[in-house]
C-alpha cells in the first residue's frame, strides 16, 4: 500500500512538472497564428511544444522528415500556410532564393532581448534565422573492441583504415566501418566532408564556377573508396537511418555520425549492453595533412515567413523565442542536441560536436548553388564508389551535370 | 444524331480533359522550352554560431526585378532538351567521335543520366509487361479449374499483391533481400557464395526491381483474364472436347483467341504503368544501380533547389516515349475499329 501511494505520489509530482514545464506562459504571451514546419527528431519536437504552449497563440505544427519538399510550397502563399520553418545552413537557401522569409531585425529589437547574438543567422547584415542547436558527424567508436586489440582510437582516416584492418584481421568483425554512404543526399555529403577535410574549395572564388576535378577531389574519392573495402558490401543503400541500426546491431565498430543520433545510440533502446555501453563519441576525423577536420558543422534554427501579417508575424517570433528560451532545458531535453541555448550543460552524447567545433571545422557552405553541386555529387558519384569508372571520369561527369543544372537555373552563363 | 445533342453530350468530358490533361500538358511543354533569369550575385558577409565569413548570395532585388519582367524565365527553346541532363546533343556527338568501337561508344551513353535511366525503364517495361500477362493468365486458368468451395479464399489471397500499397511492398522485399534477409541467406546457400548481397550487384538489383515488378502488377492481369474467363463459350469448349481436343489446346484455340481483345488492353495498361516505375526504386535505395524517368523527374524536383525547367523537359520526353511505345498497339486499335 505505502509502495502504492509513493508510486502515485510520483507520478502527481511528475505529471504537475510536466504540466508546469508546457503550460507555462509566463513571459510569453501573444495574439496571432503559429504555424510550424520542421524536421521530426526530439529536439524539435520538445521546441514545437514549448512554442505551441505560448498563451493566446492559435499553434499548429507539422513536423515530418519531408519538411523540406513542404515548406517551400507552404510559404509561397499569400497569407503563407507556415509561419515559420525549422531549416538548417542547407535548406535556408531555398527559402531565401525564394524569398519567402523575412528579415528578423524589427522583430529582435523589439521582442528579442533573449536572444543571444551568437544564435542570429546573418546574410548580409540583416538576420534571416535564429540557431538553436549545432550539429556535426563526428567519430563513433566501440571503446571494448579497440581495446581488446590494443589499439588507439583514430584520429585520421589513415589510422581509421589501419584500425580496420587490424579488426578484419582479428577475425572480430568482417566489415568494420559503417557509413551513411547511400547514393543520393548522403554519399554527397560524405564527399563534403572528405573534400573539406583535404582543403578543397568547391568554386573558384566568387563565381558559381565548379572546381571539383582537381588532386583534392581524387584523394577524398580515393579514400571514401578505400573505406568502403571496409563496409557492408551494400554500402549504397544505407542512410543515417540504416547505419545507426548496423551499429545497434553490432555490426561496426567504426563510423562518422551525427551528433544528433548519438544519444540515440547511447540509450538502452534497440541494443545490447555490449553495444551500448561501449559506445564512444570523440573528435571528428582528419584526412591527409590539411589540419581541418573533414567533416561540416551544421545549425539548426527558425525563420518567420514573409507573406504573413506583422501581427502573426510577432506572435510566431514571440512563441518560437519562447519555444528555444532556457525554459526549454530540463534533464529531459539537455542531452537531445547541442543547444545554442544559455544554461546548456554538454552531456556525454554531445562530446563529438563541441570537439567538431573546437578543432576548427568548417560550416557546410550557405551559398545559393551549392544544393545544385550536391544533387549532382549524389547523382554521379556512385559509378565510381562500384569501381565502373576512374575518379576523374567521376569529378568531371560532377562538374558537367552541376554545370548543366547551374545554366539551367540562371547561376553560370553559358 | 444533331451535332448540338452530340456536343452537348461530350462538352461535360471535353471540359474535363482539357482542364486535366490538355493544360496541364502545355504548361508542361511551355515550362520545359525556359529556364530560370540569370541570378544576380553579388558577395556579402554572413554571419551565425560558428563566426562570419565572406560567401555569395543572390541579390533579391535585382531578382525580382528580373522575375516581374519575365514570369516565366528566359526563352532557351530546346537546350533544356539537348543539355547534359536530358538527350545531351554535345556529349554524344563527342562520344561518337571519340570512342574506339561500338561499346566504347555504349559505355559513355550509358554514363549520361538520361540514357541510363531510359534503358533501365525500356527494360523493365518490355520484361515486365509480357511476364506479367503470362502469370497472370496461368493463374486465372488454375483459379477457374479449382474446386467452386477454394475459388474464393484463393482469389483473394492471388489479389493481395495487388492490394499492397507499392512503397510497402517493395520494402517488405528489400529488407527480404539483404544480404541478413530470408531471400538474401536462401540466395547464398544456393549459390554457396557467403559473399552474395543483391544490393551490391547492379544485375541482381535490376532483376529484383523486375521480380517486383512483376509481383506486384500480375494479379491485376489476373483479374482481367478471369473476369474475360467466366465469358468464353462453353458449346465451343464441349464441341473441342469431342473433337478430341486436350487442355492444351483447348486453351490455346478456344480461350486464348475469346480473351485477346482483353489482353491487348491489359498490354495498354502495363505498358504505361511499367514506364512510369518509380516507388520500388524509392524502397530499394536503387539509384546507385537503376534510374528510371520518373525517378529522374523526382530528383530534380526533390533537391534543394528544384530544378523545374529540367523536370518538365523530362516529363515531355516521357510522354513522347510512351506514345512511340504504346503506337503498335494503337495502330492495331484504330485498323480493328476501321474493319469492323
Amino acid at each position: 500500500m505505502t509502495k502504492m501511494t509513493k508510486l502515485m505520489g510520483a507520478t502527481a509530482v511528475a505529471l504537475t512538472m510536466g504540466s508546469a514545464a508546457f503550460a507555462d506562459g509566463h513571459g510569453c504571451a501573444a495574439e496571432g497564428r503559429l504555424s510550424i514546419i520542421g524536421n521530426e527528431f526530439p529536439a524539435i519536437q520538445s521546441i514545437a511544444a514549448l512554442a505551441s504552449a505560448c498563451e493566446g497563440v492559435a499553434a499548429e505544427a507539422n513536423l515530418t522528415a519531408d519538411h523540406q519538399t513542404l515548406n517551400l510550397a507552404g510559404m509561397s502563399g499569400n497569407p503563407a500556410e507556415y509561419t515559420t520553418a525549422v531549416v538548417a545552413n542547407s535548406s535556408i537557401i531555398a527559402l531565401i532564393n525564394e524569398d519567402v522569409i523575412r528579415p528578423l531585425d524589427g522583430l529582435i529589437a523589439e521582442h528579442g532581448s533573449a536572444l543571444s547574438p551568437s544564435q542570429l543567422i546573418t546574410v548580409d547584415g540583416k538576420v534571416m534565422a535564429v540557431a538553436f542547436m549545432a550539429n556535426a558527424q563526428t567519430l563513433m567508436y566501440r571503446e571494448d573492441v579497440l581495446n581488446d586489440l590494443g589499439l588507439d582510437i583514430p584520429t585520421s582516416y589513415e589510422e581509421m583504415l589501419t584500425a580496420a584492418e587490424a579488426i578484419r584481421a582479428a577475425g572480430v568483425i568482417e566489415n568494420p566501418i559503417g557509413g551513411a554512404y547511400a547514393a543520393g543526399w548522403n554519399l554527397a555529403q560524405e564527399f563534403t566532408n572528405m573534400y573539406l577535410g583535404t582543403g578543397g574549395e568547391f568554386f573558384e572564388s566568387g563565381t558559381a564556377k565548379v572546381a571539383i576535378n582537381n588532386a583534392a577531389g581524387v584523394e577524398a574519392l580515393e579514400m571514401m573508396k578505400a573505406l568502403s573495402a571496409y563496409m557492408n558490401p551494400d554500402f549504397l543503400t544505407h542512410d543515417s537511418n540504416a547505419t545507426s541500426a548496423e551499429w545497434e546491431a553490432g555490426n561496426v565498430a567504426l563510423m562518422n555520425m551525427w551528433g544528433s543520433r548519438s544519444q540515440v545510440l547511447m540509450d538502452a533502446e534497440g541494443s545490447t549492453p555490449e553495444v551500448y555501453e561501449n559506445t564512444r563519441i570523440t573528435a571528428p576525423l582528419t584526412v591527409g595533412d590539411s589540419g581541418v577536420p573533414a567533416t561540416t558543422l551544421w545549425w539548426d534554427g527558425w525563420t518567420v515567413a514573409k507573406n504573413i501579417s506583422d501581427e502573426d508575424a510577432a506572435a510566431t517570433f514571440i512563441a518560437m523565442a519562447h519555444g528555444v528560451s532556457p525554459t526549454l532545458l530540463n534533464d529531459e531535453t539537455m542531452n537531445q542536441a547541442v543547444w545554442l541555448i544559455d544554461g546548456f550543460e554538454p552531456q556525454a552524447a554531445n562530446e563529438g560536436v563541441l570537439a567538431a567545433v573546437a578543432a576548427g571545422s568548417k560550416p557546410y557552405p550557405m551559398i545559393p548553388f551549392q544544393g545544385l553541386l550536391h544533387t549532382a555529387l549524389g547523382n554521379e558519384l556512385s559509378d565510381f564508389m562500384q569501381g565502373n569508372e576512374s575518379a576523374e571520369q567521376a569529378l568531371a561527369d560532377v562538374e558537367a551535370a552541376y554545370t548543366a543544372a547551374a545554366v539551367e537555373s540562371g547561376f553560370v552563363a553559358e | 444524331m444533331k451535332h448540338s445533342t452530340f456536343f452537348t453530350f461530350v462538352f461535360p468530358s471535353l471540359l474535363a480533359m482539357t482542364l486535366l490533361i490538355v493544360l496541364p500538358v502545355a504548361s508542361v511543354v511551355t515550362q520545359s522550352l525556359y529556364a530560370q533569369h540569370e541570378q544576380v550575385i553579388e558577395t556579402v558577409q554572413n554571419c551565425g554560431p560558428f563566426g562570419c565569413s565572406d560567401e555569395v548570395s543572390v541579390n533579391q532585388e535585382a531578382t525580382k526585378a528580373l522575375r516581374d519582367a519575365e514570369p516565366l524565365g528566359r526563352f532557351v527553346g530546346l537546350d533544356n532538351y539537348l543539355n547534359r541532363g536530358h538527350l545531351a546533343a554535345g556529349e554524344v556527338a563527342e562520344a561518337w567521335r571519340a570512342s574506339d568501337g561500338i561499346g566504347d561508344f555504349w559505355n559513355k551513353l550509358m554514363n549520361l543520366p538520361f540514357y541510363s535511366a531510359i534503358i533501365f525503364t525500356i527494360t523493365f517495361t518490355l520484361i515486365v509487361t509480357p511476364l506479367t500477362i503470362i502469370l497472370g493468365f496461368a493463374i486465372a486458368v488454375a483459379v477457374n479449374s479449382a474446386n467452386r468451395t477454394i475459388r474464393g479464399p484463393l482469389i483473394f489471397v492471388s489479389l493481395l499483391p495487388f492490394i499492397i500499397t507499392p512503397l510497402v511492398g517493395s520494402l517488405v522485399l528489400f529488407w527480404m533481400v539483404d544480404a541478413r534477409g530470408v531471400l538474401g541467406q536462401a540466395l547464398q546457400w544456393l549459390t554457396a557464395n557467403p559473399d552474395l548481397s543483391v544490393k551490391a550487384s547492379t544485375p541482381l538489383m535490376w532483376a529484383m526491381l523486375m521480380v517486383y515488378g512483376i509481383w506486384h502488377a500480375a494479379p491485376f492481369a489476373f483479374v482481367v483474364f478471369y473476369a474475360g474467363l467466366q465469358t468464353v463459350n462453353q458449346d465451343t469448349n464441349e464441341a473441342a472436347m469431342i473433337d478430341g481436343a486436350n487442355r492444351w489446346q483447348r486453351v490455346r484455340y478456344v480461350t486464348i483467341p475469346h480473351i485477346m481483345p482483353l489482353v491487348t488492353f491489359v498490354t495498354l495498361i502495363q505498358l504505361m504503368d511499367n514506364f512510369r516505375v518509380f516507388e520500388p526504386l524509392v524502397s530499394f535505395n536503387a539509384a546507385a544501380h537503376a534510374q528510371s524517368l520518373s525517378y529522374y523527374i523526382y530528383s530534380d524536383l526533390g533537391g534543394e533547389t528544384r530544378l523545374l525547367n529540367s523536370a518538365a523537359a523530362t516529363s515531355v520526353l516521357t510522354i513522347i516515349c510512351i506514345g512511340i511505345l504504346l503506337s503498335p498497339v494503337l495502330v492495331r486499335t484504330w485498323r480493328d475499329f476501321k474493319g469492323a
